[in-house]
């Protein structure tokens, strides 16, 4: 079997790439004029925009003192609806009580949107910095001529602006009609508060959500309701790119409820994400249509998908990744000193395919009238569900509204919005509004799959163990191929392949694509997944074949540390989107996470051995770094304990701490799910899983009893932690029940193994 | 037939096959008990009859002649939260939110029959709910919280 058989045509690659808008890496991502602007439409205003003092965008301040924030990126359990507006009212010295939060429709005017990549920190602290220090200053201003004292002598302090020499003070709201007369400024005459007087940044406040979630009223996509509306659900084609051959509807008509069967057109390559096209049973609520769905007879022209066989695929892939490919990545020469006949370890990691699984599956309310669409949906990318919409419609997507529910959980599964146009088309054709529901066996038999992929890893090493030559290899079905390319993408290799940090003398990436025959989609951390689990597992393997101490041994790796100059070798480094010159790759931060992970779990007090064992590893994503130890036991069963992990993280400044801890903490429950149990398989195109029997996620019972988290904060730059705590999870859960049993696992699901 | 829904009596003549969550759902659109995996195995549709946890994706509505059903949308009484979802409060447990409500209610029978259950009363018993997210330490810390208060 091939890996490499997917051929299409690099200019359907690019056009499709820039008419989605949706993967843009490098692009500037903040709208360069972030002061308000008029909103395309009177439906599209926010409380923030029809406020009396409305300075920028994201912020409105009423008389009565309320302000508005507007959170533009999308809610899925970060902690973000809450965090960028508390940059905003930090800087505002506003009353936290007195503020409300809106949720942004997709509109360009807010920049970006597309909520992934762990940028929205990274990228809109400083925009909403200037928000609530744009308002602060007119404010201020309003207040001198209002007291008749000049500027310098005016401070804030919680809503209100203070004169402390005559000891005056006036409320916000009492100072907006002569602030809102005012200019904005500038952003270069702002003056930001020192971090000393940071008030929310750094400090805990709870979710604005936060009762509403645990009183049941928070609305997610799948609450919304709309009068009159109709219900659908749809049976995709089992394969991609399959298409109906025949339907019988007759038995599925006669249920109780139904109301009609509508045909869905399959997608043009390339897929992008557009819907899959199917068979939709329309009916008066969602129980109806679930019994119609099961009385449908259809019959299928499945396409040249069903080739995707699991097993053989893997295969092919393990012997793939045995041969040369592409160079991503090239210093000194890997081949003359592996010529020299050192000593030599090489080993073949593989993962397969998996699962978002958000615990809400795909849901969408759409309606049609005048030409013009409006849809609610949990999406992390309202901008890419209006394109996506309006190309599914042939209509314009300034004509399309999407209103952003909070997300039950996303992963990137929600940053793909083709459920959003099938509701849209539905809503349509049927002339009323519609809600499609997904189940959660479209959800896993229908996914943008995080892929599966082969990595190699050869090196020599010199006495002590330390390597002299590193060569890297992965070989994966590239989440290019939904754009329609076959290659993998710049950023996919710039997530762990070649961009490792470890200080060797000579080294070499390369990859090589692999036939996609489902959609590939981007999942949390993305390819530092399988890249840092084959990374920092090999580095282990060197470690314990030089019978050196990990931890001594991966700082002796990274050297004494140096912002590293990929460039220099070759590498054409995305860095996710960021500067280099601002956001470098530090080996200096990645070793102080792993040199206060070695202090806060103890590292060097708690032997492994007698089926109990602790493996460590570090990595940097998303420009962020985060070390994690994981403790395991293995009883003489073969069965799994994972008694405690401690997370270092240094993503900076911290905006919210407890928020950090709630990512980490959730990133090393994602971690060991996938490496435990992560595991999507297809046999002749078709997905084995169902449902969570079938694809297994991490319960209680599996999870690690205790995750400690720590900072090593830097004060550097902020970037993101959404996704950042995955990858060393895996490499280091590998690493420790190697430390306990002697056994290395290269394969995942780590379930499927004996321990012992 | 005949139902109580938090407290409300209710009269139901439809498909006597509907599984109780759609009936909660679209029927009388109490959104807060949320819809998983359709099979019983994720526990985000949980909510209580006659005082017991149960997944309302599995209760056929013909099984329900005079039960009372909970949802999460009135477990607080009287204007108050119930202690669960204080507990819930106090630890900061929910990142997405979307499975909280089936936890609580689980959590909540729980502590019901078991007032002070040890960490393996607690996995056995919250094991079927799936959390995504990964908030499975801070429930554990959130149930002992609410049994202390409780006691």
């Amino acid at each position: 079997m091939r890996v490499d058989n997917i051929s299409l045509d690099r200019r359907q690659f690019l056009g499709g790439l820039f008419s989605t808008g949706a993967f843009v890496v490098a692009a500037r991502l903040v709208p360069a004029e972030l002061f308000a602007q008029a909103p395309a439409a009177a439906i599209l205003n926010t409380k923030a925009d029809t406020a009396a003092l409305h300075p920028s965008v994201y912020l409105g301040i009423e008389p009565d003192g309320t302000v508005y924030l507007v959170t533009h990126r999308s809610e899925m359990g970060t902690g973000i609806r809450t965090s960028l507006p508390l940059v905003a009212a930090d800087e505002l010295d506003a009353d936290w009580s007195r503020c409300r939060i809106e949720q942004g429709v997709g509109d360009t005017r807010y920049g970006d949107q597309n909520t992934d990549g762990s940028r929205s920190i990274r990228d809109f602290y400083d925009a909403f910095r200037v928000a609530g220090a744009s308002a602060r200053t007119m404010l201020i201003t309003a207040a001198a001529a209002q007291l008749n004292v000049p500027v310098g002598e005016l401070t804030t302090a919680n809503h209100e602006v203070v004169h402390a020499r005559s000891g005056r003070r006036v409320g916000y709201g009492a100072l907006v009609p002569a602030a809102a007369k005012l200019q904005v400024p500038a952003r270069e005459t702002l003056r930001f508060k020192p971090k000393a007087d940071w008030k929310f940044v750094g400090k805990e406040t709870e979710i604005y959500d936060l009762t509403p979630i645990v009183t049941g009223t928070a609305q997610f996509g799948l609450d919304v309701h709309r009068d009159g509306m109709v219900f659908a659900s749809i049976e995709h084609p089992p394969v991609v790119g399959g298409t109906i051959r025949s339907i019988d509807s007759k038995a599925s008509l006669a249920v109780k409820g139904v109301t009609s069967i509508e045909t869905l057109d399959p997608p043009k390559p390339p897929l992008l994400f557009q819907p899959l096209g199917g068979v939709a049973v329309i009916g008066r609520n969602t129980w109806s249509v679930l019994q119609g769905r099961r009385q449908l007879k259809i019959e299928w022209n499945d396409g040249p998908n069903t080739t995707l066989t699991s097993a053989p695929f893997r295969t092919a892939m393990i012997e793939r990744v045995k041969q040369s490919a592409k160079v991503a990545r090239n210093l000194g020469n890997v081949d003359a000193e592996f010529a020299k006949g050192g000593k030599t370890l090489e080993a073949v990691y593989y993962t397969p395919m998996a699962a978002h699984a958000s615990m809400e599956p795909p849901a969408a309310v759409a309606e049609f009238r005048n030409g013009k669409a409006e849809v609610w949906c949990p999406t992390q990318n309202p901008q890419a569900a209006q394109e996506t919409v309006a190309a599914a419609l042939g209509i314009d997507k300034r004509d399309v509204t999407c209103h952003v529910t909070l997300l039950g959980g996303g992963f990137g599964r929600k940053s793909k919005p083709d459920y959003a146009a099938e509701a849209a088309v539905l809503a349509k054709k049927l002339g009323k509004p519609v809600k499609v529901v997904w189940t959660r066996e479209d959800d896993i038999r229908h996914d943008f799959y995080h892929t599966n992929a082969a990595v190699y890893h050869k090196a020599t090493v010199d006495a002590k163990g330390r390597p002299t030559a590193w060569l890297k290899r992965s070989v994966f079905p590239p989440i290019a191929s939904t754009f329609g390319a076959p290659e993998p993408m710049n950023f996919e290799l710039n997530m762990g392949l070649d961009d490792s940090p470890y200080d060797v003398p000579n080294i070499r990436a390369e990859n090589a694509g692999a036939g996609a025959h489902v959609r590939i989609g981007w999942f949390r951390a993305v390819s530092n997944n399988f890249h840092a689990f084959a990374l920092h597992s090999f580095a282990d393997e060197l470690a314990h074949a030089a019978k050196r101490d990990p931890l001594e041994f991966l700082l002796d790796l990274l050297g004494p540390g140096k912002a590293i100059d990929l460039k220099a070798q070759g590498v054409d480094y995305t860095n996710y989107g960021a500067p280099i010159d601002k956001y470098p790759v530090d080996s200096r931060r990645l070793r102080r996470v792993l040199e206060v992970a070695g202090e806060k779990s103890n590292w060097a007090k708690r032997p492994s051995g007698n089926g109990r064992g602790m493996g460590i590893a570090a990595h940097r994503s998303f420009n962020s770094y985060v070390a994690s130890v994981v403790e395991v036991e293995v009883d003489r069963q073969g069965r799994l304990k994972i008694p405690r992990i401690d997370m270092v993280a240094d993503p900076g400044v911290v905006i919210n701490p407890d928020r950090v801890r709630s990512q980490l903490e959730g990133a090393a429950v994602m971690g060991v799910s996938l490496a435990m149990f992560g595991e999507i398989t297809a046999t002749n195109g078709r997905i084995d899983q169902k449902n969570f029997d079938g694809f297994r996620v991490a319960r209680m019972n599996d999870a690690p009893i205790q995750v400690n988290v720590h900072f090593a904060e830097s004060g550097d730059l902020p970037t993101g932690v959404g996704e950042p705590g995955v990858p060393p999870v895996i490499a280091a859960l590998a690493n420790a029940i190697y430390a306990a049993t002697g056994k290395r696992l290269r394969e995942m699901p780590f379930s499927k193994q004996k321990l012992v | 037939m005949r139902l109580t829904v938090n407290g409300k009596p209710q009269n139901y003549e439809d498909d006597p096959d509907m599984p109780l969550l759609w009936y909660l759902r679209d029927d009388l659109r109490l959104t807060g008990t949320r819809f998983g995996c359709g099979a019983g195995l994720c526990g985000a549709c949980t909510v209580h009859v006659n005082g017991q946890a149960v997944r309302s994706c599995q209760t056929k509505m013909g099984t329900l002649e005079s039960k009372t059903v909970l949802t999460i949308d009135a477990l607080g009484e009287g204007g108050k939260l119930h202690p669960v979802q204080r507990a819930w409060i106090q630890h900061d447990v929910p990142q997405c939110g979307y499975c909280q409500s089936g936890q609580i209610m689980q959590a909540a029978a729980l502590l019901k029959t078991t007032p002070n259950p040890t960490d393996v009363q607690i996995d056995s018993a919250m094991s079927g709910n799936v959390c995504r997210c990964g908030t499975y330490q801070r429930i554990r810390a959130a149930i002992k919280t609410a049994a202390k208060e409780r006691a």
